[in-house]
């Protein structure tokens, strides 16, 4: 989409808005994880607090509602001692008819720094990035089908974490590809920072059609796809998002599709598992494996709030 | 430019241990500035003896320059293995000159806890103080009309260059 220039890096070729993984060299990426590394130690201090941002204006601009993504972008925020204002849109000034840029430049008015946005359109922060003044920076919390590029990160910051070597690993992504801005970001980080075998795994009508496109290994039976990964990305099964029938039910998707202790088995002993949130049990994800011993579902959460420090960091320095 | 050789970085460490022997206690809490001040912190641990464990600060994330320069490419993790809170600390850092680094580490140092004493050694001084702060104990005050850095060689031993930025 942007291949000759991409809108996310200013003319140093540093990251100005984090809008999505695609197209972000991996030298950007590994900055993002090596400086959340240095804030997962701050955040286990007495004072989980640093000065970077003071003074500083963040708006979290929440055009669908969120209660997870939107907290930790204001604990992250609030750890960089920045200000942080947020707005959910839906139920302001969007029932009065007011466009989203509008919205932006009335905001912007205010003396904003950053935008945290979150939208159910695709493309929406690229809107708002291209129209903003060139000292506001704009993070994508998430837009439509399109990218969800911190939950991206975190999960490869958890993967690395625990797995150190990206370049030795198979990870499977398994589910709702189809609706997923995660699964994108997912796949984007992954073959970006080297992983070598990266499988999809899910039903026919929940895989895009251009999937084979990005670089990865098409499974429609968990048995094979499973088989031997390090690594085990869940997808939330998106309801809001399915205007149609995808699935005959949920309970037909958990006998096929859903982790269970068995069928986690077939994965490497020591693979571990995470899962985005929030999590529909009994769905995707058997309860026995969400609290069992390879997950790692809280830590990404952990993880979440050091990530989204390093970008507003990196993007208010640059 | 100064003309002048830089002195030996291992004569001054040794000169430095000597001025700060004496001085400490066991429990004396040993924190080195990332990169150069960790590496003559884990020396200076060593000669003195101290009981407890030293300490390493990355202050990139107190710089009061972050809104000219960003954030560096790499920040170190800070880690202070031991108890802030009530303790005799001396920061440790390769060259002192602004003092803006090491205000920068004071104000990390106390989101750690509040330390009973803070003091400074520093390997060389090299004068050029924009803020009130000076050094307890100094390997050896120089002029030099350009930054001054600490190199550690592939043996750990430790000498003075002059840097380019």
């Amino acid at each position: 989409m942007f291949l000759t220039s991409n809108p996310q890096l200013n003319k140093n070729g540093e990251l100005h808005h984090l809008l999505s993984i695609e197209g972000l060299p991996g030298e950007i990426l590994r900055q993002i994880l090596d400086t959340a590394e240095s804030f997962v130690g701050v955040t286990r201090r007495e004072v989980k607090k640093v000065p970077l941002l003071r003074g500083k204006a963040i708006f979290n601009l929440f055009f669908e509602p969120s209660t997870r993504t939107r907290t930790t972008f204001e604990i992250a925020a609030k750890r960089l001692s920045a200000d942080v204002i947020n707005l959910a849109i839906n139920v302001s000034s969007q029932s009065k008819g007011e466009s989203v840029l509008d919205t932006v430049a009335n905001l912007a008015a205010m003396q904003a720094d950053m935008f945290i946005v979150r939208h159910s359109q695709s493309g929406a922060p690229h809107l708002i990035a291209r129209h903003v003044s060139e000292d506001i920076h704009v993070v994508n919390a998430g837009d439509g089908r399109h990218a969800h590029p911190t939950q991206g990160l975190l999960d490869m910051f958890t993967i690395r974490h625990y797995k150190q070597d990206f370049r030795q690993l198979k990870v499977a992504i398994v589910g709702d590809i189809l609706h997923s801005r995660v699964a994108r970001s997912q796949i984007h980080a992954l073959t970006t920072l080297g992983v070598p075998e990266v499988r999809v795994i899910g039903p026919k009508t929940l895989l895009p059609t251009n999937v084979d496109n990005m670089g990865v290994h098409v499974y429609h039976d968990m048995a094979k796809g499973l088989k031997d990964v390090d690594v085990v990305m869940m997808l939330r099964l998106q309801n809001e998002r399915m205007h149609g029938s995808f699935l005959p039910s949920p309970q037909e998707f958990f006998k096929f599709y859903g982790l269970t202790a068995e069928k986690l088995a077939l994965a490497k002993p020591d693979a571990i598992v995470l899962h985005p949130g929030p999590m529909n049990r009994g769905v995707e994800i058997d309860s026995t494996v969400a609290d069992g011993s390879q997950s790692v579902i809280l830590p990404q959460v952990t993880f979440g709030i050091a990530i989204r420090m390093a970008v507003m960091s990196i993007l208010a320095g640059n | 430019m100064t003309a002048r050789p830089l002195p030996d970085a291992e004569q001054l460490v040794a000169a430095l241990i000597e001025k700060m022997r004496g001085n400490v206690a066991p429990d004396t809490g040993l924190i080195g500035i990332v990169t150069g001040g960790a590496w003559l912190a884990e020396r200076l641990h060593t000669a003195l003896k101290l009981d407890v464990p030293f300490g390493t600060l990355d202050v990139s994330f107190y710089r009061d320059d972050f809104q000219h320069k960003g954030l560096k490419r790499k920040v170190a993790p800070s880690d202070i293995p031991f108890e802030v809170e009530g303790r005799d600390l001396i920061l440790v850092d390769d060259v002192l000159y602004t003092g803006r680094t090491i205000r920068a580490a004071m104000n990390e140092l106390f989101d750690y806890g509040r330390p009973s004493r803070i003091r400074l050694a520093s390997l060389v001084d090299r004068g050029g103080r924009e803020l009130p702060i000076a050094a307890q104990f100094v390997g050896a005050t120089i002029e030099a009309g350009q930054s001054v850095e600490l190199k550690r060689d592939a043996q750990g031993r430790l000498s003075l260059a002059l840097s380019t930025d």
